[in-house]
């Protein structure tokens, strides 16, 4: 049934309202970041010319490209690092049967019950004893095992029969293989859809490369930005934003590409 | 026996997959819970070993220091002040997002786009808007002759400044689970519906939003958890100040322990935390279940 054009109209009044406030504080920043010191004390808001000078100099005050590989090294590892763990764990517990697997399970459902902060102090202590302080690996291992992701993907693998790895194993396919070239490729949306979430959520980490990075050999762009805002807050606020945008924009981009795939993936769950 | 290792191939299969979650979570979960709770009972050295064991009196401690108390008030005013309003605001858009128009996943992505800003980097740019001599709000108060506001600075605004930037923040994510949930209900209730005339505010009320309830209860979960561990806008926009009015309680965790060295009150805090955090969870849960009963 198609709805009146008033109401229409109004619809997109609304859209075009609410989004434009909602995208607003990127796109002011986006204009600030082309700004020259006078530009930006006169409140404008479109600059008089969009000359990267800004840009030039945020990389020339801070190693922000070495932050941008470090940033990048961690997001991917952590996301590798997820798919694996979460996918070997979800394939044991749909398609292995073995004593102890629901008291496993619900161990697993617990860790979603305390708060990541409320244990990083003793996490802390045990990064230091690993000599783990300023390493990829101290910034990316804590964070293997997820819980949520495992769920994700048990929910996935779920829908695959089980007869098919039954009819496998009697052809002789060895369990690794079957979850290998099986289960893993008829999983593609879930393992899409847990990576971006990985990547997304590691990316935009801030509170733990605080606590272990001491110096800037791992150091990730969030922590960059805290370093950048407060040397130059006071002068330069063109600069600051360049930082802000040239860190936003691999996760901005990440997410209108993924979205798609989302939505795909959300309808698909709806079909079941 | 080797029928009996043959039989048991699936339980060796199994630990070898299960092996590196339950070694991580051992690790950097279980052992870390409990050393957390040893330490709230301890007074501890400069390196976090437990030195003096003082029994409940880090706790004692905490509920009659002043700060602790207004750490925690700040925390419960802050999940007040984001929580409702975010939800609300992402239930509003997810509804208008969800309609069939033309160029409707323009306005999709709009919305969703500040699950793609890190915390880091949005704390940045609400600082600069909230500046009180060149920032944005002042201007437009100026504009319509409206008395200027020290957003940041003055301890009446702070935390409900710091609650607006968030409630922003996390309107992405909110949004798009929102939708999701939108998009699973079925268009036959709808159909149906029309038939009978029923107006677009009947329909939200009696189809739409009991259809939303389990997934508008998982947002409510999910929100509120995350308010209760709000972090980095206060390291970036306010550092707890001023006079600790935005001294939420993870920040404040964060300075006892890694400012000022008390691991133990530290921990005492993160144990509150920890419960706190609990009860949210069991509470959906047993809502949740309810829920399904009635059904």
């Amino acid at each position: 049934m198609k709805m009146g054009l008033p109401q229409k109209i109004w619809i997109y009044f609304l859209l075009i309202l609410t989004s434009a406030l909602v995208f607003f504080p990127v796109l002011y920043a986006f204009m600030i970041s082309f700004m020259t010191g006078p530009e930006i004390i006169q409140g404008k808001f479109f600059p008089q010319t969009f000359s990267f000078e800004n840009y030039t100099k945020v990389f020339s005050r801070l190693p922000l490209m070495n932050y941008l590989l470090n940033s990048f090294i961690v997001s991917a590892s952590v996301m590798i690092g997820q798919l694996i763990v979460c996918s070997l764990a979800a394939y044991a517990f749909v398609f292995l049967k073995f004593k102890g697997r629901d008291f496993i399970f619900f161990l697993f459902i617990s860790t979603m019950m305390i708060p990541w902060e409320a244990t990083m102090i003793p996490n802390v202590f045990t990064i230091r004893n690993l000599d783990w302080y300023n390493t990829y690996q101290g910034l990316t291992v804590p964070f293997f095992a997820l819980a949520f992701g495992t769920f994700l993907l048990r929910q996935h693998f779920l829908t695959i029969p089980k007869e098919l790895h039954e009819a496998s194993q009697i052809a002789g396919l060895s369990r690794f293989k079957f979850f290998w070239k099986v289960v893993l490729p008829v999983s593609k949306t879930s393992l899409v859809t847990l990576g971006a979430y990985g990547f997304l959520t590691t990316w935009n980490m801030y509170l733990w490369p605080l606590l272990i990075t001491t110096n800037q050999s791992v150091r990730t762009v969030q922590i960059g930005l805290k370093q950048l805002q407060s040397q130059e807050i006071a002068t330069e606020w063109g600069v600051v934003m360049a930082g802000v945008i040239v860190v936003i924009i691999p996760t901005l981009l990440l997410l209108f590409l993924g979205q798609k795939q989302l939505q795909k993936g959300l309808s698909k769950g709806a079909l079941k | 026996m080797s029928t009996f290792w043959r039989k048991s191939v699936d339980a060796r299969t199994a630990v070898l997959y299960l092996l590196p979650s339950i070694i991580l979570f051992s690790v950097f979960i279980f052992y870390p819970m409990f050393r957390t709770i040893y330490l709230s009972f301890f007074l501890t050295d400069q390196n976090g070993n437990a030195a003096i064991n003082v029994g409940f009196e880090n706790y004692q401690y905490l509920l009659s220091s002043s700060e602790f108390i207004n750490s925690t008030k700040a925390t419960v005013l802050f999940v007040l002040y984001t929580v409702p309003i975010g939800i609300v605001l992402a239930l509003f858009f997810a509804l208008l997002a969800n309609e069939k128009l033309k160029g409707i996943g323009f306005f999709r992505t709009m919305y969703s786009s500040t699950m793609g800003i890190s915390v880091a980097a949005s704390s940045v740019i609400w600082l600069f808007m909230f500046n009180p001599s060149i920032g944005m709000f002042n201007r437009l108060l100026s504009v319509f002759s409206l008395p200027q506001i020290q957003w940041l600075l003055d301890p009446e605004w702070a935390l409900l400044s710091v609650a607006i930037s968030t409630i922003w923040m996390n309107l992405g994510f909110s949004f798009l689970i929102i939708l999701g949930g939108l998009q699973n209900i079925d268009e036959h209730l709808y159909e149906s519906s029309r038939i009978d005339g029923a107006g677009y505010f009947y329909r939200l009320r009696r189809i739409t939003l009991p259809m939303l309830s389990p997934t508008l209860f998982f947002i409510i979960t999910i929100s509120l958890i995350n308010a209760f561990q709000t972090f980095g806008q206060i390291d970036i926009l306010t550092k707890g100040g001023p006079s600790q009015s935005t001294n939420l309680i993870v920040y404040s965790i964060y300075r006892e322990a890694f400012i000022n060295y008390q691991f133990g009150t530290a921990s005492a805090q993160a144990v509150v935390l920890f419960v706190i955090i609990l009860i949210v969870t069991i509470l959906q849960f047993k809502l949740v279940e309810k829920k399904v009963h009635y059904q």
